[in-house]
């Protein structure tokens, strides 16, 4: 790793609940089980002092939520796959990170919140990832939403804030994304044997991506991200920001041993399991013509002052 | 066994703070007030609804988001707190509902005939929607009648605004057919904002109504326009105009609710009752009802 990074390694998890629930429901559903244990493993022995996730289905509005009950317990049920069972928690949640975290997104320019609610429901991907990774609670976790209006620059910030926050608190972490890569899921019910990625389309994207992430591309990754949400993401939110956050937490380049451990299809959308370790080579050579932000300075108002 | 009936359609918008608002006993949250045009509005419809005879409320909620079809509540009781995701310091609410399972089974079989995917939702650890919960204790406080909630399949992320339509179209009229074959009387609830563009911040005091305006100027005088044609009867028309209106709004209509309960109602000709419009952190919200009973139909506001 890279001596001076509070991040060890980063991970790239899908959300849907398949994995956990029901991995003996088709052979790809058990490979990302698989994957996650093998990611489970590689956690429990390295010397991270957390686990910080950010989930791309915990939608915010007011602007970043990030959890901090100590101990978050419930039982979730998903929305679409409620029949394939319950999903009881107990998070032991790093409560001093949360509100580091929090302090540094408003130091940045950002409005940021922290979240310490009984009951406050925590959403399917985070509950996939954490269940799987973490099952014992072995490291504190904590977990940042998305905001459904932010765009790149808001986005870039956040995650520099998380590096912000562990570098002030001296701890070493483990950051998952949770996020599909296509996300274009089947609109009636299937033979979970017969499960595929959605279109020929949304595969060779998924498989080009995969190649940037084992190459450890991952600044590449994050200046095509906007290419990537036009091309194989259903238009739920403003942009694909997986990438954006990842790059702006872990570092902005693309010095990364890149691991992709499994890729299957879930319920049509492409999941994926990678690992992305600092390392001190580098591959690729894009061209990166987004510019790089550090505070957050709010809405332009553009359409406003198009009036004067 | 005599046809069952719609006896009144209700456009119910969510946001949590009319519920923290209010401070009943089931919600831990407190606040001083605001958005008073919209709560005394929900209280003069919630009055109306007690004149009314009927047997169950089915609501349609943005706020169950399925993409693997549409979705009902299959078990009769269901009990826990309801935690708001986006706000969680206005609202947890602690709920206990009946479900009209029977009406909800109908429905479902009738849906899935019309060729629409459907599902029963019979986890008994599933929590019910804030949409939901807020919708159905504002207009009917003392919870004494079933419910059956409807999930929203959002075809306007995975199509488009016009497939949205289409499928909302006929899932209303299938739930019309089961509503007749069952020979009860029944209130539609469509539970969703208009505009729906939000501020990200939120003021000190989430009550304080200096803070309180819509997002901007074109979102108002979209929702006036919508609100214009609903006291005109022109439904129809609305349903036509629904998705420029939608998109350039953000509306929540986008989750197919008001063209569900318009195609359930035969689309209605008749003057909307309207009952209030105030934004809450941005979003414009109506409260109104389209009521076929030509004896009980009033001008409100």
């Amino acid at each position: 790793m890279s001596e001076d990074s509070p991040i060890l390694f980063g991970l790239y998890v899908p959300p849907h609940p398949q994995p956990l629930l029901s991995p003996d429901a088709n052979s790809g559903y058990a490979n990302l089980r698989a994957a996650f244990e093998k990611c489970r493993k590689r956690i429990e022995e390295s010397d991270a002092d957390l686990i910080l996730v950010y989930s791309t289905t915990w939608p915010s509005v007011v602007g970043h939520q990030i959890q901090a009950l100590k101990e978050s317990i419930w039982t979730h049920v998903d929305d679409d796959f409620h029949y394939l069972g319950s999903m009881p928690y107990n998070f032991h949640i790093d409560t001093e990170f949360a509100h580091e975290y929090c302090s540094a997104a408003e130091k940045r320019g950002l409005h940021a919140r922290t979240v310490e609610y009984e009951g406050f429901p925590i959403d399917t991907g985070s509950v996939v990832a954490l269940s799987l990774l973490n099952p014992d609670n072995r490291i504190p976790a904590c977990i940042v939403s998305s905001n459904m209006y932010a765009n790149r620059s808001e986005t870039i910030v956040l995650g520099k804030a998380a590096n912000d926050a562990l570098v002030s608190q001296g701890k070493k972490a483990v950051v998952v994304v949770v996020s599909s890569l296509s996300n274009r899921m089947f609109t009636e019910h299937i033979d979970p044997s017969e499960d595929r990625i959605h279109s020929s389309k949304d595969n060779e994207w998924n498989e080009k991506i995969l190649e940037f992430f084992a190459d450890g591309r991952l600044e590449d990754l994050s200046q095509l991200s906007r290419e990537i949400h036009g091309q194989i993401r259903v238009q739920k939110v403003v942009a694909y920001k997986p990438a954006w956050w990842l790059a702006a937490s872990m570092g902005q380049h693309n010095n990364y041993l890149g691991e992709v451990l499994a890729y299957e299809a879930l319920h049509g959308s492409g999941g994926a399991v990678i690992q992305l370790t600092p390392s001190s080579g580098s591959f690729g050579d894009k061209e990166f013509d987004e510019d790089d932000v550090e505070y957050y300075q709010g809405d332009r108002n553009v359409l406003n002052k198009g009036n004067h | 066994m005599s046809k069952g009936e719609i006896v009144l359609g209700c456009l119910a918008p969510h946001p949590p703070h009319l519920v923290y608002a209010e401070n009943p006993p089931q919600n831990e949250a407190f606040s001083e007030g605001g958005w008073e045009t919209l709560r005394w509005g929900y209280a003069k419809l919630a009055r109306k609804l007690k004149t009314i005879d009927y047997d169950a409320i089915v609501i349609f909620t943005p706020h169950w988001q399925t993409y693997i079809g549409t979705h009902f509540l299959g078990l009769p009781e269901f009990k826990s707190k309801s935690v708001d995701p986006v706000f969680p310091n206005l609202f947890r609410y602690n709920y206990d509902l009946k479900v009209d399972v029977e009406l909800a089974e109908a429905m479902h079989e009738e849906t899935a005939k019309a060729g629409i995917i459907t599902k029963m939702m019979r986890n008994p650890d599933f929590r019910v929607d804030y949409g939901t919960i807020t919708s159905c204790h504002l207009l009917n406080p003392s919870w004494d009648k079933p419910i059956v909630t409807i999930s929203s399949n959002r075809n306007s992320h995975y199509y488009s605004n016009e497939v949205m339509i289409e499928q909302a179209k006929a899932l209303g009229e299938a739930c019309m057919r089961a509503i007749e074959k069952s020979g009860k009387k029944v209130v539609l609830v469509s539970s969703h904002s208009l505009s729906h563009r939000h501020f990200v911040t939120e003021a000190p005091l989430p009550e304080d109504m200096s803070r309180e305006h819509i997002y901007n100027h074109s979102q108002y005088v979209w929702d006036m326009k919508i609100i214009d044609m609903f006291r005109q009867g022109q439904m129809q028309e609305v349903v036509d105009i629904m998705p420029e209106y939608t998109e350039q709004t953000i509306a929540e209509t986008e989750a197919g609710g008001l063209i569900w309960m318009m195609a359930a109602m035969g689309v209605p000709s008749y003057p909307a009752e309207i009952y209030g419009y105030q934004s809450v952190i941005g979003t414009g919200n109506c409260i109104a009802c389209w009521d076929p009973n030509t004896e009980t139909r009033e001008l409100v506001l």
